[in-house]
């Protein structure tokens, strides 16, 4: 084929087309760029979501995956027959459920261990397991246990390996045979935390006789899983299955929503779906706007072109589709690189659920319609950028095209008052018309920059969150060393043994008692908490650390909590307890307190002791220790039988740091990666349009004898003052995300305080103004090389 | 003659447009007095605007050099250069190169800023005679009155000289003559050295050295004694 033929094959439109492309490659770049981080949170949010849902839907599926939890203090085998009779209940698996110490010799404090019972010559018919290696537990083999993953993989076990666990104050030897995961424990945060530590907190399954012989369990269950026939009414059969389960110390059945794993989920499930739209709509708006701002320009300088395009005969369609193909190349190369930024990013993210989240597979996959949906969304953006300039520069009468545009009008800004003028100097007043003469075009590059301010201060916000949560939670609220918790209630005599361990200077005894708290047909599960009269370590503080005053009676109740009752202080709530002699009472809500915790309930100790008809009985205990005799006291407490568990707020803070840390750095620099490219796009967009614009008038001040510097002040100025007027918008709308976000977070488990330092501000504003003063420079390079002679030759 | 204000000697400039080499300048030598009022003629591509530019420091020779008074502008680097248009020249160009976002009396404020001893603007706009229109943005003003605007601000810093690259080409005849008015009395109160490139040979009539240029040299220098106002001139 000669030559010219195949160079014939690109129509001679679509060859200009793709050299004036070129031509403003860097500016196209920075267009398709913010393209590319609004496809890239939308592919990266939205894959995660698929991936994650159809991950949980199959796990969830194949393991059958329990409808309704429900747990009692020792119930017999034939109560189970009747909860199967239950209506609409499909499956059911009566278990043995305790949470016992782990001596686990790598570390000085004691990790635990939830033990859940499993049958050893079959399946359970509900919550099955997933065995990934090893083999399932045999029958005779009482020490023989199935580890959860997450534990196995922290402290580097194998089956084979053996853990000393403390079970009902013996200590045994547990030989893991083999490494499984279950549907109930995707998520799994030890007792007393706020996040996971798979270093010191595992689930361990082992055989249903040998659990129930530890704990004097035989013949009996305390712990009740079981899914429903599709259709059945949840309300009903969790009704029945209280009823049924009172006398055996019932402590109320939860439906799956409530199941603490699945809810976890399903609630990152929901962020992902909502930010995975809002956020990339906020970047595809702004990247609509740079480019019509800048194919305005571009069309503007195409003027002759136009009109010897419509001379030649060419209509005006044929013209206005050329040009909108401009956009969409531009649109589709954001696309693409987006795509591919979202997939790296979205690998990431799942990276990190894969060490929260634990599944048997959990793969990062694009779908198809996350890509059309991308597409999509870009073309409509990139129509609506291109459709006005488009439209505005064709309809132009060849005749008139041919002409160069009339020259620009100005006017004196309405403020500049003759004292305000001569304060602005010339330089000033060249900024400031140049403003004023579009004034949609700067209020829009405003908008954009303020964006990208928000998007890099939300990021900085939730540092500072974090800090605050552990800075309320951990210094302000709890202020001991050590939480023990008891394994039965105890008395006043335990807190003198505790006193006696090496190296504990205070003991502070803490009673909490499981209660059904109830308004109307409004009901929630937990444990009230009795606090002293003059709490030494465990305070109540609201989310800012204040501490709040405890009423001599009633019950305080957590916000969270007043809301999900519909109450307030003043009105009565029925307390039902759901042990001892299981009391019913009145209590009235004396104060209301809006902490960073989700569900709590407070009473006065001596207050919650006569509501229980009970002396000085606790089930814990907070303590003050001498840090250099942790390590012994941590041995002793191990060894202690009636310890349950002992939590060391030194590893708690750096474990939860650790975690948080993860997760935290991964979003700031996500966060980064985008404000940079959303500030950049614009600022370097608006920079090449003035250029572009007044690169004539630039070279006749620099042939009136005006330095690089001066007339880099004229042209940067207006930069710099687009940037400073978008800073304080900017706070306003990360205020607004960030308040978005945690109202979106707060939920019954926990809330986040919406906490905006000074500090995450400042740092916003200087990332933003950064991104600014590179771009500027960028341009500024370019006015260096303006070449004066050529510049005035030409009429504009 | 009068001192020479400068002295050009053996200027050559060889442009590349692309592959070819554009010989604008060939070896030109010439002397231009203080005071005096200078036409350069000559068609397009003759080489007049290259000659002016480097006048002007605007643009480098490839060889040869340019005195201005006692200093070499061929060996001076951009910042000199830039010291040099600020202090000693005042430009009017065919397209009067007005900033449009600043009124006449800012356009002029421009450059008085910048300068040591500048004419308050006021008093720069009268001399063109646009006093009454000072407050006028670039867009409300005919172009012969942006041109005036031009030549005030060129002439508003005091300039050594005043380089003007035709300055009546996009302007009627009767605002041209408006406008050479406003040169010639530039040039006769202020005594300020005035070059003037342009095709049109009637305005030679003004001048008191005519310089012919074809082909990037000097095809001929006429100093006249007889000088005719604007208004006489015919076109």
């Amino acid at each position: 084929m000669p030559d010219a033929e195949r160079r014939m094959r690109i129509s001679p439109l679509n060859r200009k087309l793709l050299r004036d492309l070129w031509a403003m490659k860097a500016q196209a770049l920075a267009i398709a760029m913010v393209v590319a981080a609004g496809v890239a949170m939308y592919v990266m949010y939205l894959s995660n979501f698929s991936s994650l849902r159809a991950t949980r839907d199959t796990y969830y599926e194949r393991q059958r995956f329990a409808d309704v939890f429900a747990s009692a203090k020792r119930a017999p085998m034939r109560v189970a027959t009747d909860i199967a009779a239950i209506p609409g209940v499909s499956a059911l698996e009566a278990r043995v459920v305790a949470t016992v110490t782990l001596d686990l010799p790598q570390f000085d404090e004691p990790a635990s261990a939830r033990l859940v019972s499993i049958p050893p010559d079959r399946r359970p018919r509900v919550n099955d397991l997933f065995l990934r290696s090893g083999r399932w537990i045999e029958r005779g083999h009482a020490d023989e246990v199935l580890a959860s993953e997450g534990f196995v993989i922290a402290n580097n076990l194998k089956p084979g390996d053996r853990i000393p666990a403390v079970i009902n104050g013996r200590l045994r030897r547990l030989t893991i045979v083999g490494v499984a995961l279950s549907p109930e424990f995707v998520y799994t945060i030890p007792p007393g935390d706020l996040v996971p530590d798979d270093k010191r907190f595992g689930i361990l399954w082992m055989d249903q006789q040998a659990l129930a012989a530890a704990f004097d369990m035989e013949g009996g269950f305390n712990d009740v899983v079981l899914t429903l026939a599709a259709g059945a009414p949840v309300g009903d059969v969790i009704a029945r299955i209280d009823r049924i389960l009172e006398p055996y110390g019932g402590r109320g059945a939860i439906p799956r929503a409530l199941q603490l794993s699945n809810w976890t989920v399903e609630n990152e499930l929901s962020q992902l779906q909502t930010f995975g739209f809002m956020l990339p709509l906020i970047f595809l708006l702004v990247a609509a706007f740079i480019l019509n701002v800048a194919l305005t320009r571009a069309l503007a300088l195409q003027r002759p072109q136009i009109a010897a395009l419509k001379a030649l005969g060419y209509d005006n369609v044929a013209i206005g589709w050329h040009y909108l193909k401009w956009a969409f190349a531009i649109g589709a190369a954001g696309v693409l690189i987006g795509i591919g930024l979202g997939a790296l990013l979205g690998t990431l993210i799942i990276g990190l659920y894969n060490s929260f989240f634990r599944f048997p597979v959990l793969l990062f996959r694009v779908p198809p319609s996350v890509v059309v949906g991308a597409a999509g969304m870009t073309l409509a953006a990139a129509s609506a950028g291109a459709l006005g300039a488009v439209v505005r520069a064709v309809r132009v009468p060849p005749a008139e095209a041919m002409r160069p545009e009339v020259p620009a009008r100005y006017r004196r800004a309405i403020f500049e008052t003759p004292i305000v003028a001569r304060q602005l100097g010339t330089a000033g007043r060249m900024v400031l018309r140049n403003l004023m003469r579009h004034p949609l075009r700067a209020a829009a590059s405003i908008v954009g920059i303020a964006f990208a301010v928000a998007v890099l201060m939300v990021g900085l916000v939730f540092t500072d969150a974090i800090e605050q949560l552990i800075q309320t939670q951990f210094w302000e609220a709890e202020r001991q060393d050590v939480t023990v918790t008891f394994v039965e209630p105890r008395d006043a005599e335990a807190r003198h043994a505790l006193e006696r361990l090496p190296g504990v200077i205070a003991v502070e005894p803490q009673r909490s008692v499981a209660v059904r708290i109830r308004s109307g047909h409004r009901e929630r599960y937990l444990s009230i908490t009795g606090v002293p009269a003059q709490p030494r370590f465990k305070r109540i503080v609201d989310r800012n650390g204040r501490p709040v005053r405890l009423p001599p009676s009633g019950v305080v109740l957590s916000l969270t909590l007043a809301n999900v009752l519909g109450v307030q202080p003043g009105d009565t709530v029925t307390l039902e307890v759901l042990e001892g002699h299981r009391p019913n009472r009145q209590v009235q809500v004396t104060g209301l307190v809006d902490d960073i915790l989700g569900l709590s309930a407070y009473m006065d100790v001596s207050a919650l002791h006569q509501l229980m008809r009970e002396g000085d009985v606790y089930t814990g205990a907070l303590l003050l220790v001498d840090a250099n005799e942790s390590h012994r006291l941590s041995s002793e407490l191990k060894a202690t039988p009636a310890v349950a568990g002992a939590g060391f707020k030194r590893a708690i803070v750096a474990s939860f740091r650790e975690t948080m840390a993860a997760n935290m750095n991964l979003t700031i620099f996500v966060n980064l990666l985008f404000a940079s490219i959303i500030a950049f796009g614009v600022v370097y967009n608006a920079a090449r349009v003035s250029l572009s614009e007044r690169s004539r008038e630039l070279a006749s001040l620099r042939v009136l004898g005006f330095t690089r510097a001066e007339i880099s002040l004229i042209l940067l100025g207006e930069l710099a003052l687009l940037t400073l007027l978008a800073l304080p918008i900017g706070w306003i709308f990360g205020y607004s995300l960030s308040a978005a976000i945690v109202s979106s977070i707060d939920s019954e488990v926990y809330r986040f305080p919406l906490y905006v330092t000074r500090r995450a501000v400042a740092n916003a504003f200087l990332g933003i103004m950064g991104a600014a003063v590179v771009s500027g420079l960028l341009v500024r390079r370019r006015l260096d090389r303006l070449d004066l002679v050529a510049v005035l030759k030409i009429r504009e | 003659m009068a001192t020479p204000l400068f002295s050009v000697r053996d200027l050559a400039k060889v442009y590349r447009m692309g592959e070819v080499e554009v010989h604008a300048l060939r070896q030109v030598s010439l002397q231009l007095g203080e005071g005096q009022f200078v036409v350069l003629l000559g068609p397009s591509g003759s080489g007049k605007s290259t000659l002016l530019n480097i006048i002007g420091g605007l643009d480098v020779p490839t060889s040869g050099q340019v005195l201005y008074r006692d200093e070499d502008l061929t060996q001076a680097d951009e910042a000199a250069l830039t010291a040099y248009r600020r202090r000693h020249v005042g430009f009017v160009f065919q397209f009067y190169n007005l900033i449009p976002s600043l009124t006449a009396e800012e356009n002029v404020a421009l450059v008085t800023e910048i300068s040591e001893a500048p004419m308050p603007p006021p008093e720069a706009l009268a001399l063109v005679k646009l006093g009454e229109r000072r407050d006028h943005f670039p867009a409300q003003l005919s172009g012969g009155e942006q041109q005036r605007v031009a030549i005030a601000r060129a002439i508003a810093k005091r300039p050594s000289v005043l380089l003007c690259d035709e300055p009546t080409g996009a302007l009627d005849i009767s605002t041209g003559i408006v406008v050479l008015d406003a040169l010639a009395r530039v040039n006769a109160e202020l005594g300020t050295t005035t070059v003037v490139i342009t095709h049109n040979a009637a305005i030679a009539s003004m001048a008191d050295r005519v310089i012919r240029l074809a082909d990037g040299r000097v095809s001929s220098v006429e100093d006249r004694t007889e000088k005719l106002s604007p208004q006489e001139l015919s076109w």
